[in-house]
């Protein structure tokens, strides 16, 4: 709402971005001498049509835009140029007046001189350039002592260089006169404006705005929403500090840079799902006219090592791209100690405190555990099985979430002897439907299922690697007891978000008790206005890597730029990367019959076939895929659910069509791509 | 002899009829009690090769090209595997005789689910080669020399369309083969010279390049005519550095056959004027497709063709120059060869006939799948169409290179894997045509073509959520225009 503010009330306030409007200025300016280049101004000019002084003309300014490329080191938070200038061209009625800093015999001075104002400006939270004699400038800082506010204060008629000064602030400001007043860091301009200001309550919430803090922004956490954050806000010309640290698992796991989805999430998960796909295209190729009859083994070490490898360059990557963009990096755990300050502790335990105007807490969670004999002590979660440095063996996975079942898939892919133990349903949140098909089909390759059981207890039998662990766990309906021995036990049970120690009740952000997540409003503004938070940890949104890319690239787009934009939550399509995949966008049959009624639905399903299962000998009748259509509303479609080969790929266009509006009768209207799966929708419902 | 007295007289199997019988409200025999005979022959090949019902698609198109492409995918799987710790001896040989004949064997499972669909919806099938007597009737001789007669108040023409043969060089028809052949070679093709541009070519070659043979691609002058340029560039680009080999800018002039058995082709350079030799074992013939209409009698009837092209001429509801008589598929001027069109164009057209619909057929913004190595899908306008049809200043295009979450770690190159998207400029930015070059193409493409029939904006592509990690995320990532200059090269996660 900044920008908003801005506007009204004619105030001549213009918040300064460092180095932010260069490639504007350079664009604009008339040709400078090419070596070396001149430091990109620190302030833009507002202009003044009117005469000098006057306080009654409107002011004109552009909002940010297609920064460019300036000199390296100068200003720290910026990026080369990009599309999206084309996207905030200056509204119609503003306009930018840019002054051309001309190479003058004194223009290295001059620079100095500019450098040490805008010093003077950003480290000062209110700055009056005045002078001692003038009326206006008494009233001015009158009002700052009325309000209590403590102003630094520069009379350019007691200085040597004050003409200078003066020219140089009239540059920046396009104010010739004094008193020339800054808000943190925001030129308000002269006596009547500040007074204007001060009547439209411009000034005090300008005063509100801290300037004094070490950052703009600071992100306590560095996955997907964190890092997306920092960048898009680095690029917007913020100064942004990043906080992650990885408290080692109890098994003694820990990684780099990029959160869950890159180092025990999404990417080695679906590398491994790669890996045990490739062991079924082994048995397909045969079919297919390669030959060898070997029995193909699979090495465990080899493709961990090859996926770590791949992901030690992602976190590589990360750190370079943050550098890139000046984003501070620090490998510490941040915990917030008081309003608008956070202590960073790093891994010897040495504490730093940082400050920023504003935070977003993008920690998100962690695996949880049973609480039970043996549990953290012997068992591995997800956040330890990517990195493991042996074959896990005969594996038990306790837990039906996704994680539960994509491991349990691609494990007994490697043929490894795998049981996954289930207190209730598969899949909660899912289509139930779905879900069981997912269930069923991982049954009948290999994997075995133990319904309506928890374990109680783990007990290591022999030490190694794999060792051997009996786990006793009881029915979830009677008294029966069972008894297994595993080489690993791997925990899937859910995840906990990372949001009880981390100082949140020190500023009062307030958490869902219960849960631990974070509520947030439509902007993901938590209870305390300048705590915004991103990602897994927030209640009620999906915990997906794209969505929370997105939110917080939109949150900074909306803290730091012109963007009105929130992030959508609705139609997100995800996939399941089990033995066969299952992709969906919209709701699941359950959700869609609670809230639209069944008499008002039609479901149109189907089995299909996959060609290259045709050959390969694989089963009939076991891939699927269903709509669900409202009635009520020209057949739309509301649900979509595949389960299939490279269900990921063709679930994308289809959400991408669900946004825009689809409908059955356009589906139909839609031809094939044959022969593909994706087709089904158009060939078979 | 047979006189029959069908209602709706089908000819050709092209229009695969058990294809679409089942979809929703289409069975109009079963639904309104028509009367319905199909009659389908299969003239074999020059080299001989015959098949059974279900037309181009199902024989000597789609499914078994798909199916042989799926083998050489396999192949580079097996060499992906021991990145992924499967521990598979390299290299690993490959039998095409084995691959032949489980590809055939499916095939023949499809004609035989064809002909057991026809039945149970009591559709007359006759294996007869007919042509029209007059504009009601057609006429064949079946096997035993008995002569039947078909009449019918409708007749569908749907004879599609076969390879092209260059009569004109010398030992052309003598020695080379086409894609009516190469499915149904029971022994490998060996060393093969495929001569042609079009998707069939560089599909066949790709295959077979895949599957480990030595395979060139003699290409007159561009490649994918009528595909977007820039995506269609890369397509070879990414087969030349696989190992297929190309002679670009070469027109071959004659065939012959060495005493060995190999055939000796000679080509001329046509940029040098130099002519040059090489020696084959197969030499493939893809440079395009004729339709079958010119044993028709279509005179007898009054339906009228382009004389340029022996297509048959139809209005937007796939109607003739003679009103009761329709045609749909390959054999139509002006369509796209493919099989859902077909498909949905024979569905929509007995909707109309028999269901009371008024449903046109939109040929517009219809996807499609290139299965090259890398495949190739599309849906929309090209580039260049864009262009030229709004002007340079008015088409927005969003690019981007990715690499595939799976190429990383099997140490794939992925310079040729990029996906662009053809938007107007103008705010919604309506999206025109979408490219995507990568892994499962025909998979991402399809629900982009629904969106695209939506109406999708580029802002609504972006408002999409990606699901992570895929290549058909990419898509909805698309964040540099072409008009920026900037690096389209994605980094990072």
């Amino acid at each position: 709402m900044r920008r908003a503010v801005l506007g009204v009330g004619r105030a001549a306030a213009w918040r300064i971005r460092a180095g932010a409007e260069s490639g504007q200025q350079r664009q604009r300016s008339p040709p400078l001498s090419p070596v070396p280049a001149p430091p990109p101004p620190a302030f833009r000019f507002v202009s003044r049509p009117g005469p000098a002084g006057s306080e009654s003309e409107t002011v004109e300014q552009s909002p940010p835009q297609s920064p460019g490329p300036g000199k390296a080191g100068d200003a720290p938070n910026r990026r080369s140029g990009h599309v999206r200038g084309a996207r905030v061209l200056s509204p119609p009625g503003r306009r930018a007046h840019l002054s051309s800093p001309g190479p003058s015999s004194s223009s290295e001075a001059r620079e100095e001189l500019r450098r040490r104002l805008r010093e003077l400006i950003e480290r000062s939270r209110v700055m009056i350039f005045s002078k001692s004699y003038c009326p206006h400038s008494t009233r001015v800082k009158e009002l700052f002592s009325s309000l209590g506010v403590e102003c630094n204060v520069l009379e350019l008629d007691q200085v040597d260089d004050g003409a200078k000064i003066q020219e140089v602030l009239s540059e920046i400001t396009n104010q010739k006169t004094v008193p020339n007043v800054f808000v943190n860091k925001v030129h308000v301009g002269g006596c009547d404006q500040t007074f204007q200001a001060y009547q439209s309550g411009l000034l005090q919430k300008l005063l509100e705005e801290e300037s004094a803090y070490d950052y703009d922004l600071i992100i306590v956490g560095g996955g997907s929403g964190g890092l997306s954050c920092a960048k898009e806000a680095a690029i917007l010309g913020k100064k942004v500090m990043v906080l992650d640290f990885v408290v080692p698992s109890p098994q003694g796991t820990s990684w780099g840079l990029g959160g869950t989805c890159v180092n025990v999430g999404c990417i080695p998960k679906k590398l491994m799902h790669q890996a045990a796909l490739l062991g079924q295209a082994l048995c397909d190729s045969r079919k297919f006219g390669w030959e060898y009859d070997q029995q193909v083994k699979h090495n465990w070490e080899t493709m961990t090592k090859a996926i770590q490898n791949h992901i030690s360059s992602l976190n590589w990557g990360y750190r370079l791209s943050l550098r890139e963009k000046a984003v501070a990096y620090v490998n510490s755990y941040g915990e917030f100690v008081e309003h608008h300050k956070i202590k960073a502790t790093n891994k010897k335990g040495q504490e730093t405190y940082y400050t920023a105007a504003q935070f977003v807490i993008a920690t998100g969670e962690r695996p949880r555990y049973l609480g039970i004999q043996g549990d953290k002590e012997y068992c591995i979660t997800s956040d330890d099985l990517f990195s493991l440095p042996y074959c896990p063996g005969k594996t038990l996975v306790v837990g039906a979430s996704y994680v539960a079942l994509e491991c349990a898939g691609f494990l007994a892919g490697f043929g490894l002897d795998v049981t996954v133990m289930v207190r209730s349903i598969l899949l909660r949140g899912f289509d139930q439907e779905m879900a069981e098909k997912v269930g069923s089909y991982m049954e009948q390759h290999g994997v075995k299922f133990l319904r309506k059981f928890i374990p109680v207890m783990i007990q290591q039998l022999e030490k190694g690697s794999p060792g051997k662990l009996k786990v006793l766990a009881k029915s979830t309906e009677g008294t029966e007891t069972i008894e297994g021995v595993y080489n690993t036990v791997l925990l899937a049970i859910g995840r906990d978000s990372c949001t009880r120690k981390i100082g949140l009740e020190k500023i009062g952000v307030k958490i869902n008790e219960k849960s631990g997540k974070i509520p947030v409003n439509d902007v993901e503004q938590t209870s305390v206005p300048y705590v915004y938070a991103v990602g897994d940890i927030l209640e009620g949104r999906p915990e997906l890597t794209p969505v929370a890319i997105q939110s917080g690239k939109l949150l900074a787009r909306r803290l730091f730029g012109a963007s009105l934009e929130k992030c959508d939550y609705i139609n997100v399509p995800t996939t399941v990367f089990t033995p066969l995949e299952y992709g969906c966008c919209g709701l699941a049959e359950e959700k869609a019959i609670e809230v639209y009624k069944k008499e008002n639905l039609e479901i149109y399903h189907t089995l299909f076939w996959p060609l290259e299962w045709t050959v390969a000998g694989r089963e009939n009748n076991t891939c699927y895929a269903k709509i669900i259509c409202n009635k009520l509303d020209h057949d739309r479609v509301i649900g979509f659910h595949i389960l299939g080969p490279n269900a990921g790929e063709v679930t994308q266009g289809f959400a991408a069509a669900m946004k825009c509006g689809l409908t059955k009768q356009l589906l139909d209207d839609t031809i094939g791509i044959h022969p593909t799966c994706g087709e089904v929708g158009n060939r078979r419902f | 002899g047979y006189l029959g007295d069908a209602t709706q007289g089908c000819l050709g199997g092209r229009w695969a009829y058990g294809e679409h019988a089942g979809a929703g409200g289409a069975d109009a025999t079963a639904q309104l009690g028509r009367k319905v005979a199909v009659v389908d022959y299969v003239e074999p090949s020059p080299r001989g090769t015959r098949w059974g019902l279900g037309g181009t698609c199902v024989n000597v198109g789609c499914i078994p090209k798909k199916l042989m492409h799926q083998a050489a995918l396999l192949g580079g799987l097996i060499r992906d595997a021991p990145h992924y710790g499967w521990e598979v001896a390299q290299p690993v040989p490959h039998d095409w005789r084995k691959m032949a004949e489980a590809v055939q064997n499916h095939v023949k499972s499809l004609n035989w689910g064809h002909r057991v669909q026809l039945q149970d919806r009591k559709v007359k099938y006759f294996n007869i080669k007919a042509s029209f007597v007059d504009e009601h009737t057609v006429c064949g001789v079946a096997k035993g020399g008995k002569e039947i007669l078909l009449s019918a108040d409708h007749i569908i023409i749907a004879t599609g369309g076969r390879p092209r043969y260059p009569t004109h060089i010398e030992g052309a028809l003598e020695y080379g083969i086409t894609s009516d052949d190469i499915f149904w070679l029971k022994e490998s093709p060996g060393k093969t010279l495929v001569v042609g541009a079009s998707y069939v070519a560089l599909e066949c070659a790709g295959f077979l390049t895949g599957i480990g043979l030595d395979a060139t691609v003699m290409i007159r002058s561009i490649p994918l005519r009528g595909f977007d340029q820039q995506m269609s560039s890369m397509v070879i680009e990414h087969m030349a550095s696989h190992g297929t080999q190309f002679l670009r800018g070469c027109a071959p002039s004659r065939v012959r056959r060495l005493p060995d058995g190999h055939l000796q082709v000679t080509w001329e350079d046509r940029t040098t004027g130099k002519e040059d030799t090489g020696t084959f074992d197969t030499v493939l013939w893809a440079i395009g497709r004729v339709p079958d209409t010119r044993s028709l009698n279509l005179e007898k009837a009054g339906v009228d063709t382009s004389p340029d092209t022996q297509k048959i001429l139809v209005d937007s509801r796939e109607g003739t120059s003679v009103p009761h008589i329709y045609a749909i598929g390959d054999v139509v001027e002006g369509r796209p060869e493919l099989t859902p069109t077909a498909i949905m164009a024979g569905r929509l057209l007995v909707q109309r006939l028999f269901g009371g619909s008024s449903d046109l057929m939109d040929y517009d913004n219809v996807p499609t799948t290139v299965f090259t190595p890398l495949e190739y899908g599309c849906v929309g306008l090209s580039e260049e169409e864009a262009v030229a049809r709004h002007g340079q200043e008015h088409v927005e295009v969003y690019h981007a290179h990715y690499k595939p979450l799976e190429f990383t770690v099997a140490g794939r190159d992925a310079s040729q894997c990029y996906v662009k998207m053809v938007c107007l400029r103008e705010p919604p930015q309506l999206v025109l045509g979408l490219h995507f070059l990568g892994p499962n193409a025909g998979e991402v493409t399809q629900g982009f073509a629904l969106g695209i029939k939506c109406g999708a904006s580029y802002a609504q592509v972006m408002r999409t959520v990606g699901i992570h990690p895929t290549c058909s995320e990419e898509v909805v990532k698309l964040r540099i225009s072409k008009r920026s200059g900037l690096d389209p090269t994605v980094t990072g996660c």
